[in-house]
C-alpha cells in the first residue's frame, strides 16, 4: 500500500511505487487538471508541487513522492492572484497545457514575489503551449505579482 | 427518422424552444410547434435555442471547442440578436445529429476557419426570429401594438406604461406563436456584443482545471487500452508472441484490430505493460527504406514532370523566354506533426442496442460513421458526447483514434479508453505535407513581373479525405494561395505534380498556405529585391486590384515603422497571405547571430482583416497564436523518416517555439465591411516568410527550405562568404 497525501488527503493506494505520479494524480485519484503530455518531462504538462517544489508529476514516481505533501490546480485555491491573472487576461485557448503552466507560475510567485521578465522566461520555458499562449501567460504572471499581497 | 430527438422532446423540453431544420437547400428557423409538423415532413429540426423560465437561456453550440473560441463567439450572435441577458446564457455541447450539421458543408465538423462563416446568418436569424416572438408575446399579455415594446437585456419593456416582463415569463406564450418568417436583423449600431472583447464562456473551467478533455473521461466500468501499432508504413503484425503479457496483472483482453493489436487492462500502466512484454513481428512494410534521404529524392525527381495546370494566365514560356531579367528558385518544405497538446484518445463503450463515445472529436459526422460501419447500429443508437480538445489544428478531423477505440470496445463488452503516448502521437499521425517548389519569374527594364511559373510537387490531401473534390487532378489545398495568386502579373502559370508516397498526410493548420506563403512571399520578396524596389511598395504597385491585401500591407508596416531604419542588427521584412477569405500581413524584427547562426525573432506587428468582427480578443489571441504556431514551423519543426518509418518520436526531436523564443506580438484589426473572414488558420501562413525576408535583410542570404534552424543558416552564410 502507498499512502499518498493529495491537496490535504490522504489516500492509500494498492500499486506499483514505480507508477509515475501522473497516472496515479489523473486515473487513479480522478484528480484530471493534471495533464498528461508527453512522459518525458518536455512539456510540463504535469506539472505539480511536491513538498512545495514544482516537478513534472510524469518524471516522479508515485514511490517517491509518498509521504509528500502533493499540491494539484486542484488545490489551488480559487482566489489565488494566479487563477485571477489567468481569468483576467483571457489566457487559455484549448486550455490543455494551462494547469501545468499555473503550477509551473505557482512555484515561481511562491519564491520571487516580483519576477523579472527573465526570471519569468526562466522559470516558465520549460512549459510548452501550442496555441501560442505564451504572452499572454506572462502578463498574467506580472499582473499577479502586483496583486500578490491581496 | 434521421434525428436524435423523438417528436415529444420539442413539446416536453421545458421554457421556449427554437429550432434550425438544416435542410439540403439550406435552412429553416422553427417553433416548437412547428418542429413537430415539419418532422412529420421529413425534416429533422433540432433544438439550438431555449428560453427557461427561470430567465436563463441555454444556447446549443454544434461546433467542436479547441481553443479557437466557439463556445464564446456562436453564443455571442444568438444572444446579442435575442437581446438576451449574457450573464444568463449557458452553452450546451451538440450531440452529433443530422440537425446539428453545418448548413453550407453538410457535414457535422469543425474545420477551415469556417465555424462563424458559416453560423453567423442562421444564428442571427435563430436569435432574431426568437427575440420577435418574445415581444409579440409581451404585446398579446398587455394588449398593446408589437411595435410599442422593445426587447432589452433578457426583458420586454413597454415604455408608455412603463411595464417590464422578463423573458422567463414570457415563455408561455412566445412558444404558442409562429416564426417570423423574415425576422429583422439588429443594426450593427444595436450590436451590445458582437464586435467587442466578451470574456470566454469556458475561461474559468480552463483555469481550475475542471475543464473535460477526452483523455480526462471516466465511465463506470471502463477498462484502459493502448495500441500496438505496425513498426513501419503499411507493415502487417506476421505473428504476435502475448504469453508474457497474459501474466501481467490487471491485463484483461488483448484484441486484434484493423489498426494494430489492442491490450485491455485495468490500469493504463498495466496495458503499457502488456504491450512492452508482447513481441510482435511485423511485415516489412509499404517502402522499408524510406528516410528523409529518399524522401527528397522523390520529390526531386517527380519537379521535371509534367504535372496538372491549376492555372494559366496568358504564355509564361514565351515571356520567361523573352526577358533578360529572371529568377529562378526552389523550395522544399518538411512534414510537420499537429502536436497537440493532448494526445489522441478516444472512449468508447459498445452495446447490442446503444454506443456512447466520448472524443475529443472536430468531426462528429465522421465519428458518427465510423461506430455505425463498425457497429452495424443505426445513427440514432449512436451517441457522440464531444468533450473539450486539447488542441486540434486539423489532426481531430481524422478518426484513427475512435476507430481504435469503437472496435476494442466491441469486442471487450466494455468501457475502454484508448490513450496515446507523445510518441504515438508522432509516429502515427497525418502530416502536414513535404512539397517541393520550382518558382520562376521574370521582369521588364522597369522592374515589374512579366511571368510567374510557380510548380509544386506535394502529396495530396483531398485524394483520401474528399475524393469528389479532385477536379483534373487538382488537389485545391495544394495549390490554396497559389491558383489565387493575387500579383499583377501578366503571365501565370499554376501546376501541380501529385506525389503519392507511404507516409500519410491531412489537414494542418492553414492547410496549403502553410507552405505556399512562405514560398510566394520570400519569392516575391526576392523579386523586389531584383527589381531594386522596396518590398512593401513593390507588392503595393502589384496589388492595386487588391485594395484589402494594400490595407493589411499598409497598416502593419505602417505599426511597424516601415521605412524608418530599424536598429543596428535587426533586419525588418513583410509578408502577407489570403487563407480563409481573411488578409493577413506581419512584419517580422529579427537579429541573427552569425556565430551560431541562430535567429531571433523580436517582434511581429500583425494586421488582419477578416471583416466583420464578432469578437475582438478571440481575434487577437488567434492571430497571436497563429503566428506563433507559423514561427514554431518556421524555425524548428521537421519530422524525421528513416527506416521505413517516422523517426521522430518526442519534443526533444520536435521542439515546438518555447517562450523565451516567442517575440512580442502587436495585432491590428483593420475595420472592414468585406464578406465574414476566418481566424483560426490565417494568422500562421504570413509568419515564415515575413522572418525569411527578415533574416535576408539582416545578413543578405536567402532561405529557400524550411525550418530555418541554426545549421541551415550557417550553411548559407557561409555559402554567401564563399561567394563574396
Amino acid at each position: 500500500m502507498i499512502s499518498l497525501k493529495v491537496n490535504g488527503k490522504k489516500h492509500e493506494l494498492d500499486l506499483s511505487p514505480d507508477v509515475p505520479l501522473v497516472w496515479v494524480i489523473r486515473e487513479h485519484l480522478k484528480l484530471t487538471g493534471t495533464k498528461y503530455g508527453c512522459g518525458k518531462g518536455l512539456c510540463g504538462s504535469c506539472t505539480v508541487h511536491v513538498a512545495g517544489k514544482a516537478v513534472r508529476s510524469c518524471q516522479t514516481s508515485v514511490g517517491d513522492a509518498e509521504g509528500k505533501e502533493i499540491t494539484t490546480i486542484e488545490g489551488i485555491p480559487e482566489d489565488h492572484p494566479l487563477k485571477k491573472a489567468w481569468v483576467k487576461e483571457q489566457v487559455a485557448q484549448c486550455g490543455y497545457c494551462q494547469p501545468g503552466q499555473i503550477m509551473q507560475a505557482a512555484e515561481l510567485l511562491s519564491g520571487d514575489k516580483n519576477p523579472s521578465e527573465e526570471a519569468i522566461i526562466k522559470a516558465m520555458d520549460g512549459n510548452l503551449c501550442r496555441c501560442g499562449t505564451y504572452p499572454r501567460i506572462k502578463t498574467a504572471i506580472r499582473f499577479a505579482s502586483k496583486e500578490g499581497g491581496k | 427518422m434521421n434525428s436524435s430527438i423523438t417528436r415529444r422532446t420539442f413539446l416536453k423540453a421545458a421554457g421556449f424552444t427554437i429550432a434550425i431544420a438544416i435542410t439540403p437547400s439550406g435552412y429553416k428557423i422553427l417553433s416548437a410547434k412547428e418542429s413537430e409538423e415539419a418532422m412529420g415532413k421529413g425534416f429533422s429540426p433540432n433544438i439550438w435555442l431555449r428560453v427557461m423560465p427561470d430567465n436563463s437561456v441555454i444556447i446549443t453550440v454544434n461546433k467542436s471547442e479547441m481553443g479557437q473560441g466557439v463556445y464564446t463567439s456562436l453564443p455571442m450572435i444568438i444572444a446579442d440578436e435575442l437581446e438576451a441577458d449574457w450573464k444568463r446564457v449557458k452553452l450546451e455541447v451538440a450531440p452529433a445529429a443530422d440537425g446539428y450539421r453545418d448548413p453550407v458543408w453538410g457535414a457535422q465538423a469543425t474545420g477551415g476557419s469556417s465555424s462563424i462563416r458559416h453560423m453567423y446568418e442562421p444564428l442571427r436569424k435563430a436569435g432574431a426570429a426568437a427575440r420577435e416572438m418574445l415581444v409579440t408575446a409581451a404585446a398579446g399579455v398587455w394588449n398593446v401594438p408589437a411595435a410599442e415594446c422593445e426587447a432589452s437585456q433578457g426583458t420586454v419593456k413597454h415604455s408608455a406604461s412603463k411595464r417590464t416582463v422578463t423573458y422567463g415569463e414570457l415563455v408561455k406564450p412566445a412558444s404558442a406563436l409562429d416564426v417570423p418568417k423574415d425576422p429583422s436583423l439588429k443594426k450593427e449600431t444595436q450590436f451590445r456584443l458582437i464586435g467587442t472583447a466578451v470574456p470566454r464562456l469556458d475561461i474559468v473551467e480552463k483555469t481550475d482545471g475542471s475543464a473535460k478533455f477526452g483523455i480526462d473521461v471516466m465511465v463506470s466500468d471502463m477498462l484502459y487500452a493502448t495500441v500496438a501499432r505496425p513498426y513501419a508504413f503499411g507493415a502487417k503484425a506476421e505473428a504476435v508472441h502475448d504469453a508474457m503479457a497474459k501474466n501481467v496483472k490487471g491485463l484483461k483482453q488483448i484484441v486484434h484490430i484493423d489498426r494494430g493489436v489492442a491490450f485491455c487492462a485495468d490500469t493504463i500502466e498495466a496495458a503499457w505493460q502488456a504491450k512492452k512484454a508482447t513481441h510482435i513481428v511485423w511485415g516489412k512494410g509499404a517502402d522499408p527504406d524510406l528516410s528523409n534521404e529518399t524522401l527528397a529524392k522523390s520529390f526531386e525527381e517527380y519537379l521535371p514532370k509534367d504535372g496538372v495546370v491549376a492555372r494559366r494566365d496568358g504564355d509564361v514560356q514565351t515571356a520567361l523566354a523573352a526577358a533578360s531579367v529572371k529568377l529562378d528558385a526552389r523550395y522544399y518544405l518538411p512534414y510537420l506533426a499537429h502536436a497537440t497538446m493532448e494526445p489522441m484518445n478516444c472512449t468508447a463503450h459498445v452495446q447490442k442496442d446503444r454506443c456512447d463515445i466520448w472524443a475529443p472529436t472536430q468531426n462528429q459526422t465522421g465519428t458518427l460513421m465510423t461506430a455505425k460501419r463498425i457497429t452495424g447500429l443505426a445513427p440514432e443508437q449512436i451517441h457522440v458526447h464531444t468533450t473539450y480538445l486539447g488542441g486540434g489544428f486539423g489532426r481531430r478531423f481524422e478518426q484513427d483514434f475512435v476507430e481504435e477505440a469503437v472496435q476494442t470496445a466491441k469486442a471487450v463488452g466494455r468501457p475502454v479508453k484508448v490513450i496515446w503516448t507523445r510518441e504515438e502521437d508522432f509516429q502515427y499521425d497525418y502530416y502536414r505535407p513535404g512539397n517541393l517548389s520550382r518558382i520562376q519569374a521574370a521582369l521588364d527594364d522597369k522592374g515589374n513581373p512579366t511571368a510567374w511559373s510557380h510548380k509544386i510537387v506535394c502529396p495530396s490531401i483531398f485524394v483520401r479525405v474528399f475524393p469528389d473534390t479532385m477536379q483534373k487532378g487538382i488537389d485545391n489545398a495544394a495549390v490554396e494561395g497559389l491558383s489565387n495568386l493575387e500579383y499583377d502579373v501578366p503571365n501565370v502559370s499554376v501546376e501541380y505534380v501529385r506525389i503519392d508516397t507511404p507516409v500519410p498526410v491531412g489537414f494542418w493548420r492553414s492547410v496549403g498556405s502553410s507552405h505556399n506563403a512562405f514560398t510566394v512571399e520570400t519569392f516575391a520578396d526576392e523579386l523586389a529585391y531584383l527589381a531594386k524596389k522596396d518590398p512593401l511598395k513593390f507588392r503595393l504597385d502589384l496589388l492595386n486590384k487588391h485594395p484589402r491585401a494594400q490595407r493589411v500591407l499598409e497598416l502593419a508596416a505602417e505599426k511597424a515603422g516601415w521605412g524608418k531604419p530599424p536598429e543596428k542588427g535587426i533586419g525588418r521584412g513583410i509578408a502577407y497571405h489570403l487563407s480563409f477569405d481573411s488578409y493577413v500581413a506581419q512584419v517580422a524584427d529579427v537579429s541573427v547571430d552569425r556565430k551560431s547562426g541562430a535567429i531571433r525573432v523580436h517582434r511581429i506587428v500583425c494586421a488582419v482583416d477578416c471583416g466583420p468582427v464578432i469578437n475582438t480578443d478571440t481575434i487577437k489571441a488567434q492571430m497571436m497564436g497563429g503566428t506563433i504556431m507559423g514561427l514554431s514551423a518556421a524555425l524548428k519543426e521537421s519530422i524525421s523518416f528513416g527506416r521505413g518509418k517516422v523517426l521522430t518520436e518526442n519534443f526533444d526531436a520536435y521542439d515546438l517555439l518555447r517562450m523565451s523564443e516567442t517575440p512580442k506580438i502587436e495585432v491590428h484589426i483593420v475595420k472592414s465591411d468585406a464578406k465574414l473572414g476566418g481566424i483560426g488558420e490565417p494568422g500562421v501562413p504570413p509568419a515564415a516568410p515575413a522572418v525569411a525576408n527578415a533574416v535576408f535583410s539582416a545578413v543578405g542570404v536567402r532561405l529557400r527550405n524550411l525550418p530555418m534552424t541554426p545549421d541551415a543558416v550557417l550553411k548559407a552564410l557561409k555559402v554567401a562568404d564563399g561567394k563574396a
